[in-house]
């Protein structure tokens, strides 16, 4: 369903990603592991469309759609989802507010009705419990406030609400304890199906205990410079980049 | 939170052309020649068969007026106004002053229909659950409807256009009328007590709790016209009242001028509740057409214990010279400003308020709100003052301002002085921008660019968005939407 073809990237004149390569299929859940500054967040980024990120070459496809030609909001109605390292603050707003035209705005463009707000609230309320989210925080400006924990928790709640084809969750681990750490894997786990694919960067193999990837491609100075099972993590767990890192681009 | 979701919806429904108020009803009116003169004054006040004294008071003041100087120390650029090519007096030629709605011009009550005005008693009677809010509709320079005033009557308020309460209850408009901004207070006003043709009166007797929201709507119709209303609002002792002015013209080429007066008394232990929503032409997107909004607004908290709040939501004008203002006079008075004022295009926005404390114990609160967008400029100007007698004064400021683009531009300028050492006034200030980052967040969830615009200008908003009665905070909600449209690329 994803093909990054060739991709180049830089980011105000710095190449950061330099012909990348990578196929995500229906069903699949891919993962993506590497040092720091290897280009993953930039990976996840780009395929978004985030303003900033040029792309020097290459393609990037979804379902056989150009992502490259259209702007974020249209990739996201496409069904692309991007769970934030970095959740985003938006004072003023509360957060059932930001999810529910979040999710409206998903819905008109396919052509469905608005949720009744009944509607809109069982959803989240089945959501929320299964994420223990308390609904009180929901009431609070987006983010605003929220522990590392609970901003993290939102993103996936966001992604169960919309039921993306390609999720994309960038370090989603990162600032986890291990309780929230298995809250946030089952709520991934609960969601993979045959029709989504999934590409979960991260940086330890830790997240990957708990939500078994299909594939692990690893990353190095802006390509993919391996690929393999679910024991190439755990290979990687042991040994440490060292090996990756030396090739260059 | 649905009052949100409404505004991302109205925003999706707008066309192109983003003021919608921008039409020219075919009234026919009876407008005085061009220019200002003695004799003009004099016509106005007989056309309105006033007393001597008031014409005396006019042409005072227009002597007065002669003497003086446009202001020019605010923040705002424009080329010198032509007094003499206004009209100062338009009136729709049915005549000014029908008995009831039904006497009405029907092409008016068609236009205040486009404009969303219940001015038609039946209609909101009908609706019980429709909140009831009595409308004073005043069309260029004079008044045209008055609603719900037998049932006002009953609890003894009184509500009528200004020219009426000078008919009919002259003791009372002499006793206060430039009490709160004298004839010779500035430029504007003084030019506005020479030529002011209509406008809102309300009286609120001892002990009563107005029973339902007032409201006027000004629209200015005719070209070339300069509209002067003036407000009076006594709230007697212990007495509440709320109300509420919404304003809009259509679209010219040429700018017009506005220059209102309002004055507010408020006496022991009253309250006034003032609310503005403003969204007079602001002109087109290279600035050319659109109002100079140049008001002076003032309430008295003349009594002890009285009150009086402004919330202001301007969106509107090409030039916006507005510091709605509180004397703080009786001991443990109270005053409240709260504003948005909203910038786009090539609009000018010198906004803000003064807080004069004189009574012991004395309280006031400023919350404003401003944001800039394209490439208009936004000023919050204030005066918090403390006098020597004013023991125990307390002040709270809080400006923020957000800037959406890099072409506009936003200040501050406060004036702060206490000359009594218990005086404790204090003043916070941000100013931030939609960051690409809020954006892009808001885009990556599926909202366009313009709903995450809305979205993120309103949760800014929503402080003061709360301080307006209900009906009133989704108009304004629609219309933070609409002055914004086109604000991000």
């Amino acid at each position: 369903m994803l093909e990054v073809k060739n991709l180049s990237v830089s980011v105000h004149g710095q190449p950061i990603l330099g012909g990348l390569n990578l196929s995500v299929k229906a069903g699949e859940l891919a993962a993506i592991m590497g040092p720091n500054g290897s280009g993953k967040s930039t990976l996840a980024y780009v395929i978004a469309g985030k303003p900033d990120y040029e792309v020097t070459s290459g393609e990037i496809w979804l379902d056989g759609e150009n992502l490259l030609e259209l702007e974020p909001d249209e990739r996201a109605r496409k069904g692309v989802f991007l769970a934030f390292q970095y959740p985003i603050e938006i004072p003023g707003v509360a957060t059932m507010t930001f999810l529910k035209a979040a999710l409206n705005a998903q819905r008109r463009s396919r052509g469905e009705g608005d949720l009744t707000t009944p509607d809109f609230m069982r959803r989240v309320r089945e959501a929320s419990k299964a994420l223990k989210i308390d609904m009180e925080m929901l009431r609070r400006p987006l983010n605003v406030g929220f522990s590392g924990g609970e901003k993290k928790r939102l993103e996936v709640l966001q992604m169960t609400l919309i039921q993306p084809r390609l999720a994309v969750l960038d370090e989603t681990d990162s600032g986890l304890d291990i309780d929230a750490l298995r809250v946030v894997a089952d709520g991934v786990n609960a969601l993979r199906d045959p029709s989504r694919g999934f590409l979960i960067i991260t940086h330890y193999q830790r997240l990957l205990d708990h939500i078994t990837p299909d594939t692990v491609h690893v990353m190095a100075n802006g390509r993919i410079v391996a690929t393999g099972g679910p024991e190439l993590a755990v290979e990687l767990e042991r040994n440490g980049y060292s090996a990756y890192a030396a090739e260059t681009v | 939170m649905a009052a949100v979701q409404e505004t991302v919806e109205r925003v999706r429904s707008i066309e192109v052309e983003a003021y919608k108020y921008g039409f020219v009803s075919p009234i026919e009116s009876e407008v005085a020649p061009k220019g200002l003169n003695e004799d003009i004054v004099r016509f106005i006040s007989a056309k309105k068969q006033e007393p001597e004294w008031l014409l005396a008071w006019r042409l005072e003041a227009y002597r007065r007026w002669l003497t003086m100087e446009e202001p020019r120390w605010a923040r705002v650029a424009y080329p010198p106004i032509d007094f003499q090519s206004i009209h100062y007096f338009a009136a729709p030629k049915s005549g000014p002053a029908p008995k009831s709605l039904d006497e009405v011009d029907p092409e008016l009550l068609r236009t205040y229909a486009k404009l969303g005005i219940p001015l038609v008693e039946q209609e909101v009677l009908a609706g019980v659950e429709k909140p009831r809010v009595a409308v004073d509709a005043v069309f260029d320079s004079v008044s045209v409807a008055t609603t719900f005033k037998a049932e006002l009557a009953k609890s003894g308020v009184i509500f009528c256009s200004f020219s009426e309460s000078v008919r009919n209850h002259p003791d009372l408009v002499r006793r206060y009328l430039g009490t709160v901004v004298p004839a010779t207070d500035n430029f504007y006003a003084t030019l506005n007590s020479a030529v002011f043709s209509d406008g809102s009166f309300v009286y609120v007797p001892p002990g009563v709790r107005c029973p339902m929201e007032l409201s006027t709507y000004f629209r200015i119709n005719e070209k070339n016209t300069g509209q002067f209303e003036r407000t009076l609002i006594i709230a007697d002792k212990g007495s509440y009242v709320s109300y509420l002015e919404g304003c809009t013209a259509p679209k010219r080429d040429e700018n017009q001028l506005h220059a209102a007066v309002v004055e507010l008394v408020a006496l022991d232990d009253a309250e006034i509740k003032y609310s503005t929503v403003q969204n007079w032409y602001p002109g087109d997107s290279e600035g050319r057409g659109g109002i100079y909004n140049f008001v002076t607004k003032r309430g008295d908290c003349r009594g002890a214990r009285s009150k009086i709040s402004w919330t202001q939501v301007e969106t509107g004008s090409a030039i916006t010279w507005k510091y709605p203002s509180c004397i703080l006079r009786g001991e443990a008075s109270r005053g409240e400003f709260y504003s948005i004022a909203i910038s786009n295009g090539r609009q000018q926005v010198d906004s803000g308020t003064k807080m004069i404390h004189l009574g012991r114990n004395t309280t006031s609160r400023i919350i404003s709100k401003g944001v800039a967008a394209g490439r208009s400029q936004n000023t919050y100007r204030g005066q918090v003052s403390a006098h020597r007698l004013a023991t125990g004064a307390r002040n709270y400021t809080n400006c923020d301002s957000l800037l959406i683009g890099r072409e506009c531009g936003a200040h501050t300028v406060p004036y702060i002085e206490a000359k009594n050492a218990s005086a404790v006034i204090e003043h916070e200030a941000t100013t931030s921008k939609v960051s690409e980052e809020q954006l892009f967040y808001c885009l990556q969830r599926g909202l366009s660019a313009e709903e995450a615009t809305a979205l993120i200008v309103n949760g800014f908003v929503r402080d003061v968005l709360q301080q307006l009665p209900m009906e009133f905070a989704v108009e304004a909600q629609k219309l933070i939407a609409i002055s914004l449209e086109g604000s991000v690329g």
